[in-house]
């Protein structure tokens, strides 16, 4: 059971500076953050506000300086993200890219491509999401049937995502799709590889999807017979769903696992500081805000020295999820809807509709338990 | 983090109780047997004095190595007062009182103290006054958790051999905050060895003609246990972590957020492993109740989830500003 280790880390050096700055910078946006965009977390897109973001540093910070990064390190990059998620900042037009698609393509990308996509990703020129499910491929991943086939000076690309979250704001895709056929009686993993996909590419087909709030924040994508170049291809022919797997700790382990419901818990502690029957209540988050914070954090560390803590990772999601996802019945069951503050009200009517996602999203809980269950050693 | 010395002697600590206690100690011990031979084959590794420091003749070791000790006795069920021992023999020596041999423990005001009929010496703390009594100044109204620990009151019918005040940092609670970072540590091993008995009894029990752990339904329920563990275990890490940086009484924040912590998953891994276990992890004869009876007996000491979550709400709700730069700044503001 070593994958369910969790050594804990200390604070970076210089660490209540780099704090400073962020709320300093926040600060100074906070006012543009709605109630609305406060709830949604880092579902919140604002390329203004990415921009500002990446002119600070703050975007790819742990990458090489040559490719735009700052070279800093995932303990301190862990502090910017956490000061973002608890003000509510709208970092969603940069959350993918540097969460996902710039490690993966500073990993395993062509000199070309990271010379190409890492500083404007870094700068917030460009908005990255991920390609993965498809309207019959979900948990199920790798029975997707998205399909690049390889033509003269390239790839034609052919098939269909679906829940792809602001494919229509972004600028590009990192897919996972097969590029040869999955052996007979094989692992149906085999086969499958990742693709830079430019979403203004002819062929390409958004159809935005509404959500339950009302809101057009997810998508369904079709290609049709779009034309990707010869490098558009990540990584290795084949490799995908290997490379794909090892995104995951970085996916998964980030504090945007626990703290997406954030502001409603300050709006809470704020509305109802003087009300004592509240206190054992409040108390019980902040309990376990403090205990998902230090394995979080240990879960960082262990991205920092190197480490695949893909276990841990999957083991903090599903706590950190149950945890922001309760938080709006709890809140209700301290003050009624009607009674609470304007702005409290519109957050908590915005999360109780959307907190069903939170274990969904980056893997469903489901899945987050087989992969505890698997290094338990029962299957 | 624990330093090497201190994993070390954990894992020696680890070995002495797998040798020297088993099942059946445990069922003496609710028989009302003392273990003698397993106290004397943990006492010899001389850790009595493990938070003492080594300038007053002691280990010198800190609250963060001491965690993995709490757990490797979480996780035996010990049979003895180890944990108990090495937190009066601190709270004695921060009084500047020398700790005297033997079976020592410790409490405060009226409260029951954990082992109290089989200690030589028992240190008792009233706010932030210690006295230490042996044994032939106290008579005993015994009692016991629903473990069947001893947890006995004391009637003081002598003098204590020595009476002094802890300093500042330790403050008023100091028994408080001892027994729950002592729990905390000791709920995390336990849960560590009740979820091991359980994942094996999924991966040998057969039932539909295939191990229950095959079942996803049982897989998810494990799943939540193994996590609840694992928090347990980063909860009583990080309060004794907070401990070192900022003294006892000053943890009191982290002490509170661990016992809430560990509190809350001993409840939810308890449930789980009877669960699995069905019928017969509910037996006498079964090695099961031992760790689950003291999770549930462990929630209520040293302070349970209720009476944390009250004060460390009152807390939050009594900050100037937010909560998030509070609970950020406990860790930033002192550079190590």
């Amino acid at each position: 059971m070593a994958g369910l280790r969790f050594d804990l880390r200390d604070a970076p050096e210089g660490a209540a500076e780099l704090r400073a700055e962020v709320r300093a910078f926040l600060a100074e946006h906070a006012p543009n953050f709605t109630p609305e965009i406060r709830a949604r977390s880092w579902m919140g897109f604002d390329r203004d506000f990415t921009r500002a973001v990446g002119a600070k540093g703050w975007i790819g910070m742990c990458w090489p300086r040559e490719f735009g990064g700052a070279e800093r390190s995932f303990l301190e990059r862990n502090i910017v993200l956490e000061e973002m998620l608890a003000a509510g900042a709208p970092v969603g037009a940069h959350w993918i890219g540097d969460r996902q698609s710039g490690p993966l393509i500073l990993r395993l990308g062509t000199e070309e491509q990271k010379r190409h996509f890492l500083p404007r990703i870094a700068s917030g020129e460009y908005a990255f999401c991920i390609g993965l499910s498809e309207p019959d491929s979900g948990s199920d991943l790798a029975s997707l049937r998205t399909k690049a086939e390889k033509v003269d000076g390239g790839w034609k690309l052919n098939g269909r995502k679906i829940w792809t979250t602001f494919g229509h704001l972004c600028d590009w895709m990192i897919a996972l799709v097969r590029t040869s056929p999955a052996p007979e009686g094989g692992a149906r993993h085999i086969g499958l590889s990742q693709v830079l996909v430019n979403l203004r590419a002819p062929g390409v087909h958004i159809r935005p999807i509404r959500d339950l709030v009302g809101e057009k924040g997810f998508n369904e994508i079709t290609f049709d017979d779009v034309m990707l170049p010869e490098d558009a291809l990540v990584g290795q022919e084949g490799a995908g769903w290997a490379q794909a797997t090892s995104e995951l700790a970085f996916e998964r382990s980030g504090p945007d696992r626990y703290l997406s419901s954030h502001p409603l818990l300050e709006a809470a502690m704020t509305t109802l500081k003087q009300d004592n029957a509240a206190a054992p209540a409040l108390g019980r988050q902040v309990a376990r805000l403090w205990a998902l914070r230090n394995m979080s954090v240990a879960v960082a560390g262990m991205l920092e020295d190197g480490q695949d803590p893909v276990r841990q990772a999957a083991l903090v999601k599903d706590l950190g999820n149950d945890f922001e996802q309760a938080l709006p019945n709890v809140v209700r069951d301290l003050i009624a809807t009607e009674d609470m503050p304007e702005d409290m009200r519109r957050m908590h009517a915005y999360l109780t509709q959307i907190v069903p996602t939170f274990s969904l999203r980056g893997g469903t809980r489901e899945i987050m338990r087989g992969i505890i269950a698997r290094e338990l050693g029962l299957r | 983090m624990a330093s090497e010395i201190a994993t070390e002697l954990a894992e020696q600590v680890d070995r002495a109780l797998a040798d020297a206690a088993d099942v059946s100690t445990l069922r003496d011990l609710e028989a009302g047997n003392w273990p003698a031979a397993t106290w004397d084959a943990l006492v010899a590794l001389g850790l009595n004095g493990a938070l003492v420091p080594e300038a007053a003749g002691g280990v010198g070791l800190g609250f963060s190595d001491v965690a993995p000790l709490m757990e490797v006795l979480g996780r035996h069920a010990a049979p003895v007062p180890l944990a108990e021992s090495i937190f009066a023999n601190a709270l004695l020596s921060a009084a500047g009182i020398t700790p005297p041999e033997g079976v020592i423990s410790f409490g405060a005001g009226q409260g029951a103290i954990a082992w109290g009929r089989h200690a030589s010496h028992i240190a008792l703390l009233d706010g932030a006054r210690i006295a230490l009594y042996p044994a032939a100044a106290l008579a005993w109204e015994v009692g016991g958790n629903i473990a069947h620990e001893a947890r006995d009151r004391a009637r003081i019918i002598g003098a204590p051999v020595a009476e002094a005040v802890l300093p500042n940092g330790w403050g008023a609670e100091a028994a408080l905050l001892a027994t729950a970072l002592m729990r905390a540590g000791q709920i995390a091993g336990a849960m560590q060895a009740a979820l091991a008995l359980a994942v094996d009894h999924a991966n040998t029990r057969k039932q539909f003609d295939r191990p229950i752990g095959r079942f996803q339904a049982v897989q998810q329920q494990l799943a939540v246990f193994a996590a609840e563990t694992s928090a347990a275990s980063v909860a009583a890490a990080a309060a004794a972590r907070a401990v070192d940086r900022r003294g006892l009484a000053a943890a009191a924040f982290e002490i509170g957020c661990a016992k809430i912590t560990v509190g809350e998953a001993a409840t939810r891994g308890a449930a789980i492993a009877h669960q699995v276990f069905a019928a017969m992890g509910i037996t006498e004869e079964h090695q099961l109740h031992h760790f689950t009876r003291r999770l549930w007996s462990w929630r209520e000491e040293g302070g349970s989830e209720a009476f944390w979550a009250k004060r460390i709400g009152q807390e939050a709700q009594a900050l100037p500003g937010a909560l998030w730069p509070f609970i950020t700044a406990r860790e930033e503001e002192i550079t190590p």
